[in-house]
Formats: structure tokens, sequence, C-alpha cells
């Protein structure tokens, strides 16, 4: 993996992110399952969104990739191997991962908190100034405190952050869910650009089915643990997903008629 | 100045070594716990208990229990002090450091852990600088209760700049009290302004605060390890003294006079009887002045007054099994005696202790703290019936007061006491000798009992001091007008029985 931040690739992205799979994964917890049997195989250079309602387990199921959480059963596989080998602090260091509250580290400069990763893996400093370029911030914001900044310019350095791992998996928890509509859509559009430039495999979790719609070439909808869709953006439109996919996407396909229908 | 200096240099030292114990033992501890419910519950719960003990009743609960732990550690002194002032040191560093890690962002301690941090790493790059202004706010409170109670290490035989206000208080010397109370006073404040530095530094990242502020505690911690420099050789002698005018001067007779053979001398004052007894056989002190009837009596229990010859021979045997020796009776008794106002003793047809009994009911008796407790007390009072309308304790220097303003009627007095005759005292006698004889007797450690030079320096004294010099040389000190410094004092001493 390339340390000094991601090379331009192809359009259709090189190098690729490796494949993602759920094995009979389940989450156990005294209330109940969080993730009830999930089997599930992600493809290489795929842009998935998990979507559900609160207390659907997409978050439990993501963080399983990078072993924030441990199934109770069933085993996930990167490219074949089980997340489960190893030390935890290095599988993590070799995945990108982005969620909602951020977390930039308040006693250190931008630059600092995005060179984060190569400093605690002992690799050589990253490009921060290629890297701030990539998530649209100037290079000067690189000597700023992360209190100076605002809500959507922190988001852009936490993926800047992900993205000076060198990682090609990419693991978004609903990075976009603080933020204001307008901010979200720049993020949105810009990390979906880097994607497919990259050729990433990204899973995102998010409430938001518009978003989902508008980012990811597949959706996955979850619902008290289990899979209850699994179909591209067109075919959740077209109601070919189940019911309950049909019920998250009612809402903005709704709204987005009202807004055109405004227009005329 | 020189002696508060050195005084101070020992507080500062006393202070930082127990706050180092307190850290060493809080700090590792305060990080398990910040993450285990349980465990910090139970230890902010053992700290917040031993914080209610008071700063005294701690320091002098060490000496009790180093005394059953034994194994020759010292009792008196460093020692229990360190401990004991240690422990009062831990809830405050204790509980910030639990608080300020328990006050993360979690946000930020997730990112820490889901960007591959070991937990070391997140320990030193994302927790520690973070919880770090919390943990010094905490150490600072801690440094200035601790240079506060460090007052109180006097107690136990520790050097501090209490020596200056517990000898200030005995000796009613003001002065000495205030010098005492301001240096400890200006020391705390010096370091809590030193620590705030530091604790600025950490808050807001300022390079400058954190590097005055440590620059300024490096330099106090050198300057409070210039008593370690001094060095200690077997020609290092530690006199001991109880806490009444008469121990301090004889105290300084005989450290002059050591001085003066090429000892080092250093002292140990406001020790209590059995305290300094047993001091003297573990070889915590040096030297001391005891007296006969305190042995015989509290130490050895014997209940039978026997005449002079054969009690010094049962004290001498009694200390030979720690090694220590009776060098020799210095020539005078100072014994315990019921004393009343010349007047008050006639108006209530007062002569002895037989004649007390009678009256006793209708009068009050002011007795010094140890006396009460001691069997002398109790022989007296059960020897004569003799049951006082009321009692109340006072320090001894106060007792004469007391029975100046009348506010008791009878004193528990010490017979070489030179207000005796000032206050123009009647001391009661005992028709029955119920009373064993209280010769003040030089007593010195194994470390020395044998040494040649030693007992050369202080031969000299033995059987060389009258009542009537020491009641003087007592007087000097006690009284109000032209007060003399035991030091003065003792050089007068010296001078008035021909021992220069």
């Amino acid at each position: 993996m390339d340390q000094h931040g991601p090379q331009h690739g192809s359009p259709h992205g090189r190098p690729h992110g490796p494949e993602v799979r759920f094995e009979r994964v389940t989450k156990r917890f005294a209330g109940g399952d969080a993730v009830a049997g999930v089997d599930v195989a992600i493809a290489p250079g795929s842009f998935v969104a998990l979507v559900g309602g609160s207390g659907a387990g997409k978050s439990t199921l993501l963080r399983m990739v990078n072993r924030l959480e441990v199934p109770s059963e069933g085993r996930v596989l990167i490219d074949g191997r089980d997340v489960a080998e190893g030390p935890a602090p290095l599988l993590r260091r070799s995945i990108g991962y982005v969620f909602q509250s951020i977390g930039l580290m308040p006693h250190m400069s931008v630059a600092e908190n995005i060179a984060l990763v190569p400093r605690i893996a002992g690799d050589p400093a990253p490009d921060v100034a290629a890297l701030l370029e990539m998530v649209d911030l100037p290079a000067e914001i690189g000597t700023r405190a992360p209190d100076a900044l605002s809500g959507g310019q922190r988001q852009r350095v936490g993926v800047a952050r992900a993205l000076a791992t060198g990682a090609t998996l990419m693991l978004l928890d609903e990075p976009l869910g603080a933020l204001d509509p307008v901010t979200r859509d720049g993020i949105g559009q810009r990390y979906r650009d880097l994607h497919q430039r990259l050729g990433f495999t990204s899973i995102m979790v998010t409430h938001d089915m518009a978003e989902a719609l508008l980012l990811a070439d597949r959706i996955i909808v979850m619902a008290k643990g289990r899979i209850v869709g699994d179909a591209t953006p067109a075919e959740m439109l077209a109601g070919k997903a189940g019911p309950e996919a049909d019920a998250l996407v009612a809402v903005p396909a709704r709204q987005a008629q009202a807004i055109e229908a405004l227009r005329g | 100045m020189n002696e508060v200096l050195a005084l101070a240099a020992h507080h500062l030292l006393l202070s930082a070594a127990a706050l180092g114990l307190a850290l060493v033992i809080a700090l590792p501890l305060g990080l398990v716990a910040a993450r285990r419910p349980r465990l910090a519950a139970a230890s902010l719960g053992v700290a917040g208990v031993i914080q209610t003990i008071p700063g005294l009743a701690l320091l002098a609960l060490f000496y009790p229990l180093l005394l059953a732990i034994g194994h020759g550690l010292p009792a008196l002194g460093f020692l229990p002090a360190w401990l004991a002032l240690a422990l009062y040191a831990l809830l405050p560093i204790l509980r910030n450091v639990v608080a300020g890690l328990r006050g993360l962002d979690p946000a930020v301690i997730q990112a820490a852990d889901g960007l591959g941090m070991t937990a070391w790493q997140r320990l030193r790059l994302v927790e520690a600088p973070l919880a770090a202004p919390v943990v010094m706010a905490g150490i600072r409170t801690a440094t200035v209760w601790t240079i506060g109670a460090a007052t109180l290490a006097t107690t136990v035989g520790a050097a501090s700049l209490g020596n200056l206000i517990f000898s200030g208080l005995q000796s009613e010397d003001w002065t000495q009290v205030l010098t005492g109370c301001l240096a400890s006073a200006l020391l705390a404040l010096a370091a809590d302004g030193l620590l705030a530095l530091v604790e600025r530094g950490l808050a807001k990242r300022e390079r400058w605060s954190l590097i005055l502020g440590g620059v300024g505690v490096a330099i106090g911690l050198l300057l409070a390890c210039a008593p370690l420099l001094g060095g200690t050789g077997q020609r290092s002698i530690v006199v001991g003294a109880k806490n009444f005018s008469e121990q301090f001067i004889l105290a300084r007779l005989i450290g002059d006079r050591l001085e003066r053979a090429g000892y080092t001398v250093s002292y140990r004052q406001g020790l209590g009887s059995l305290v300094a007894l047993h001091a003297l056989q573990q070889g915590d002190i040096d030297v001391y002045v005891e007296y006969s009837g305190t042995i015989w009596a509290d130490a050895m229990h014997r209940t039978q007054v026997a005449p002079r010859a054969e009690t010094l021979a049962g004290i001498a045997d009694y200390l030979r099994p720690s090694g220590a020796a009776l060098v020799g009776p210095l020539g005078f008794e100072n014994a315990y005696a019921l004393a009343m106002k010349r007047p008050a003793a006639a108006a209530h047809h007062v002569a002895d202790l037989q004649g007390l009994a009678a009256a006793a009911p209708t009068l009050n008796l002011g007795a010094d703290l140890e006396y009460l407790a001691r069997p002398e007390w109790r022989a007296v009072r059960d020897g004569y019936d003799i049951r006082f309308g009321s009692t109340r304790n006072y320090a001894p220097t106060f007792m004469y007061r007391a029975l100046e303003s009348g506010q008791v009627d009878v004193i528990s007095a010490f017979s070489s006491d030179g207000r005796i005759a000032a206050d123009d005292l009647v001391v009661l006698g005992d028709p029955r000798h119920v009373q064993p004889g209280y010769d003040a007797l030089l007593l010195a450690s194994s470390a020395h009992a044998r040494d040649p030079r030693f007992l050369a320096a202080l031969k000299p004294l033995v059987g060389a001091i009258p009542v009537a010099a020491m009641q003087q040389a007592n007087y000097q000190v006690d009284r109000d007008a032209d007060k003399a410094s035991p030091a003065a004092a003792a050089q007068w001493l010296a001078a008035r029985i021909g021992r220069k």
C-alpha cells in the first residue's frame, strides 16, 4: 500500500480495494441480537451503503470489519483473511475509518492529525498538502487547531486522515450525519469522486436513503439485525427490493417529485 | 536564619519525597481505576477515608505501626513522616487522575482506537496529554496540603518548619512561631505558583509557562536535597528532648559539649516520655535526659518505691538488653509535685498531700497532658485518696499561667521549675512516700555508650548540676520579661556549674 498518499489512477480504480465478506455473523447482547446471522459479500472496488433505522445493527456490523466489535458467531474476511488474525492495531492501521463525531485530536494541529497513522506505524510522513487538496481544503489549514475549524472542515480532515493511511478499504459510519445539507452534499460528492479515482472498497452506514441512492453502487437495507433488502439504487427505486426498502425510498422519492412540481 | 533555611530544606525534602511516593502509587492506580468503575470506587473510597483522619493522628499512627513491624525500621523521624504524608496526598491526585481520564471526549478515544493505536500509544499520545491539566490541578492541591501537613512531622521526630512552631509555642517565643508559620506558608505559595505555571502550560499548550514552571520546580527540588549532602557519619549525634524547657536546655548543654568534642549534632525535640525511651533503645536518638522515677514507674512498671542505689541499678539492668546505658545522674531531681499558690494553701489549710485530700473536692487541678495518664498520678490519687472537683489539661508552660489567673487551684508542677520560687508556690510534700525519686539521668544509646570520646565529653556533667542552678536556668527561659532562648540558658548553666 502506498504510504505517501494514494496515486491518481484510472477512472475505474486501480489499485482495487479488497473484498469484504461477512460469514453468518452474529453479535449477541444481553438485550438481544444486534446483528443476527448476516451473510453477505462486498465486491472489491464497490461502494456499498448500509441503510436502516436506529438499532438496525448497521454500525455494529460495520465496526466488526476493523474489530472495534467482535462477532459472537461467524467471521469477517478481508480478501479471504479473517480479521481476527493478528493484533487489532495493525489491522486498523490498514483500514480508513471515518465516523460521525469525527474525533480529531484537539491537542494536535490539523497536519499532525492527518499524519497520525503513518506516525504510529513508524512510516515516513505523508504529503499533507496533497491530502488536504484531495479533500478540497487549503494547504495553510494544516497549521490550525481543530477547534478553529467548522464542522464540515473537520470532517474533511477526518477523510484526509483516513486517506493518509494509504488504505483502500474505507469504513464510513454516518460520516455526514452532523453536517448541514450543503456541506453534506459537497463532501459526499467529493468522496464519491475519490472512491472512483482510487478504486476503494467503501462501506458507508447512513440512515439517509437519498444520500445512499445518490452515492452508492449497492444498497443493503437492515432491520433488527438482519438484511431485509439488497439492490442497486435503480432497482430500489423500481420497487424490486422488498417492503422495507420501499418504505425507505418512498420519502425521498416523494420529496424529489414535490420539489420538481414546485419548479414547474 | 541558618536554622530556618536548614529546616525549610528538610521540610521541602520531606514534602517532595511524600508527593513523589504518592505519585508513584496514585498515577498507575488511577490509570487502571479509570477503566474499572469498581476499582475506582474502592480506591477512591479508601483514599477518602484516609483523608478524614486528622493529619496529626495519621502521623502518630505510624509510630506504633512501624514499631510493630520491627526489623530495625526506624519508628521515628523521616520514615513515619514520609509514609503518613504520602498517604495523605493520595486522594487529590488519585481523584484527579480518574476524573481527568474519564472526562476525555469519547470520540477522541474512539478515533484513537479506530486509527490503530496500541494501548500504550493511546496513553502516551492521547490520554496523558489531554488529562494532564486536570491531573496537574490535583497534584497542586496535594502539594499545598502536604507542605502544610509536614509541619506536624515534628511530632514524630522529623525535622520540619514545625520545629519552630512547636518549640516556639513551648517557650512562648512568638517570633519563632510566626517564623515557622510564615516560612511554611511561603513555601506552599511558591510551590503552588510554580505548579500553576506548569498546569497552565499544559492546559494552554504554552511552552514558556511549562519551561518556567518546570525549571522552578527543578531548582526547588535541588535546594531541598541540600540536607542530604551534609552527610552522616559515626560522628553525628542525635540529641533527644521531651517537650519542656528543662529538656531543651539540657539538650543544648549536651549538644554544645559534643560539638566541641568534634561531633555533628542534630536535635529531636518534643518527644513524649516513653517515645523518647524507645527511641533511645532503638538508636533513633543517641542521648537524652530521663528521670529515674519515670523509668521505674512507667517503663518498668514497678509499684514499690526503692532506695536510690537500688533504683539506679535496676534501671541500668533494664537498659542493658538494648545496649543502651546509664552514663550517670546529673545531680538534681525533677519530681512531679502538686503545687499551690502560697496564700491559697494557707487559706485551705493545705500543707502537704495529706492536707490536700481533705480540701480537694473544692479545688480544681491543672495538669500537663501526660501526667494524668501516668502511674505517679494514680499512686498519689489512690495513696492519699484525692478527688479533685475538676481537672483540666494544659501544655506544661501554660499550667503556671492558669494557676496564676485562678483558672485552677493546684497544678502538677515539676520540682526543678524556676517558676515555683518565682511565683511563690508551695510544693506539697509526700509524707507517705508514694512517689519514687526522680533523679535526672543522662542516658546513651548502644552506638555510643562505650565510645570513649563521647563519654569523655559527657562524663563531666555527671553530678555537676545542683537543683538551684537548674531552676534558675529554667526560669530564664520560662519568665516573661527578658526571656532567654534554651541555647542561651544552656550556656549560662555551663558557666554557672563551672563546665564551660
